[in-house]
């Protein structure tokens, strides 16, 4: 796959709440809210809890394990994106609960290939001053440990 | 509660299709004297206005109106929907007599186009979900229909029919922009835009616009379509995560499910009373959506439901019956174009007119499930 590019395609900016979960990226850990009131995770940050409106949210490093939710095989680049199509746009639900969007790495966008469900672990991936993450298949990543 | 009736008097869709000379504002003015022709009304004398995107108080400065009601809901192609439920009320209150809904949009040609939902980088979508590489509606309101597939049980070739079934609705309509008849080999053998989604499961992209009047069912029996009213019976809004990946549940619509369902209540129908549908199809996988969703069938049972013709021409759920945004028109926002389709069967003047239509219900969505909103029209005195 090709390396991320730096120019032209779109960069998150973060605002005060999101913040940390951004820097925390860049350390090559994913994290997520996690409220000490009812024990529930929450993606995106929030000021407070989604599932019971405390004010008693923790920012907490997690598995980076999750599952195949949904997928779609793009065809038709957006800006920066002319040199990897197709590309595989990602819905990846976390062991944690919460769902996110990413892209898959390590496995080509092949629906044969692309299984709901099958078990995926986060990867980083720099963007500019950022870092993203993207998923690869589980067993993949072990065989290459 | 103040239940009097309200009316749908006046209705009109604009030129579609590729209309460069237009802006966007044009379009909105061009829609909006065009439904109060239809109307048999003039600008001075509506009292209330909405749109979406652009302030409704600039849009009643440039027709010349002076509003004592407005509403300015931008919750993407549904927001008309939300409109027609809000003007409603409005009339009800008291606060207003004649509203003018009015949507125009340059979707195509660009000509004073203004996004009607903005991922600015720092907002949710821009952060957690534009940086992904998904930009429009064909890469990110697709995203859910693997999980649905895999959850009912749909196959691509059921993604296939919804187009096929629509096209025997808009064949040789003149104001479609696809107006033949399709097969699923036709489907299947256009390109991939985003997979599974097939070009023909992509809607049109036109330029276009239209617009409604509503009042009073006491002030329509004085106006010009005073002979086929339609009536609203029923409105529900609702909504959902501002973040596709993070929608209640990928393989079913909650806004679908709550605004339908008080929708049928506030019009007190069932399923059984319902003549005609329109289900807002910027992409294939909506209709199965909408049809399982609103309870039209079971969990699962859809796909099958439209490959079996039960919403062609002589189906027993006539569906979609302009084409819909797949074949007829889709400026961004189709909302309006479902609306106005309604209300031509229920007048009876549909360019293909099915028989007896007494109830329609009219299901939106807006903001890739974000928003969704349900009228419920009839032409029978409420
Ligand atoms: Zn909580």
């Amino acid at each position: 796959m090709t390396a991320e590019s730096s120019t032209g395609k779109a960069l998150p900016e973060p605002t005060p709440i999101t913040r940390p979960y951004w820097d925390a990226l860049k350390a090559h850990e994913l994290q997520l809210q996690h409220c000490e009131a009812c024990g529930q995770y929450t993606f995106y940050p929030r000021l407070r809890c989604e599932h019971c409106g405390k004010d008693a949210l923790k920012w907490t490093p997690v598995s980076g394990r999750g599952t195949l939710h949904s997928y779609i095989i793009n065809h038709v680049a957006p800006p920066g994106w002319e040199q990897d199509v197709p590309y595989v746009v990602a819905v990846v639900k976390l062991e944690e609960g919460p769902r996110m969007l990413s892209n898959l790495r390590g496995v080509p966008p092949d629906p044969e290939l692309l299984k709901l469900d099958m078990p995926l672990q986060v990867a980083f991936v720099p963007r500019g001053d950022m870092v993203l993450t993207v998923f690869e298949p589980l067993q993949l990543k072990g065989s290459q440990a | 509660m103040n239940h009097q009736p309200i009316a749908i008097v006046g209705a009109a869709e604009t030129e579609l299709g590729a209309l460069p000379h237009l802006s966007e504002l044009d379009l909105r003015a061009d829609a909006a004297y065009r439904a109060l022709a239809d109307a048999g009304l003039e600008v001075k004398d509506i009292d209330g206005i909405a749109t979406a995107v652009e302030p409704p108080n600039d849009m009643a400065h440039m027709l010349g109106i002076t509003p004592s009601w407005y509403d300015g809901t931008s919750v993407g192609g549904c927001s008309f929907l939300v409109h027609v439920a809000h003007a409603a009320a409005a009339i009800r209150q008291g606060k207003c007599k004649n509203v003018l809904v009015i949507h125009g949009e340059s979707g195509r040609s660009r000509v004073g186009f203004r996004p009607a939902r903005q991922r600015p980088p720092h907002s949710m979508s821009g952060q957690f979900e534009v940086p992904y590489g998904v930009h429009t509606a064909a890469n990110m309101f697709t995203l859910p229909v693997m999980r649905f597939m895999k959850d009912t049980g749909t196959t691509h070739e059921h993604l296939a029919h919804v187009p096929v079934a629509q096209s025997h609705w808009s064949l040789d309509n003149p104001r479609a922009s696809r107006r033949r008849l399709l097969s699923v080999d036709d489907v299947m053998a256009s390109p991939f835009i985003a997979y599974p989604f097939h070009k023909l499961e992509c809607c049109v992209v036109t330029d276009g616009g239209g617009a409604l009047v509503i009042t009073s069912a006491d002030r329509a029996r004085d106006l010009r379509r005073s002979k086929n009213p339609v009536y609203v019976l029923g409105s529900g809004e609702a909504s959902d995560s501002a973040c596709i990946s993070m929608m209640d549940d990928m393989s079913s619509s909650k806004a679908f499910r709550l605004s339908s369902r008080a929708a049928f209540k506030e019009a007190g129908i069932k399923h059984s009373d319902v003549d005609h549908l329109m289900i807002y199809d910027a992409f294939a996988h909506l209709p199965l959506f909408g049809l399982e969703d609103l309870g039209f069938v079971g969990r699962g049972e859809a796909g099958d439901f439209i490959a079996e013709g039960n919403t062609r021409p002589g189906g027993r759920l006539p569906m979609n019956t302009n084409g819909g945004g797949l074949l007829y028109t889709h400026t961004g926002m189709y909302g309006m174009f479902a609306i106005q389709e309604a209300v031509r069967q229920l007048r009876g003047e549909a360019f293909r007119q099915v028989e007896n239509v007494r109830t329609s219900v009219v299901q939106g969505v807006g903001g890739m499930f974000t928003a969704a909103a349900t009228l419920v029209l009839g032409n029978q005195q409420p």
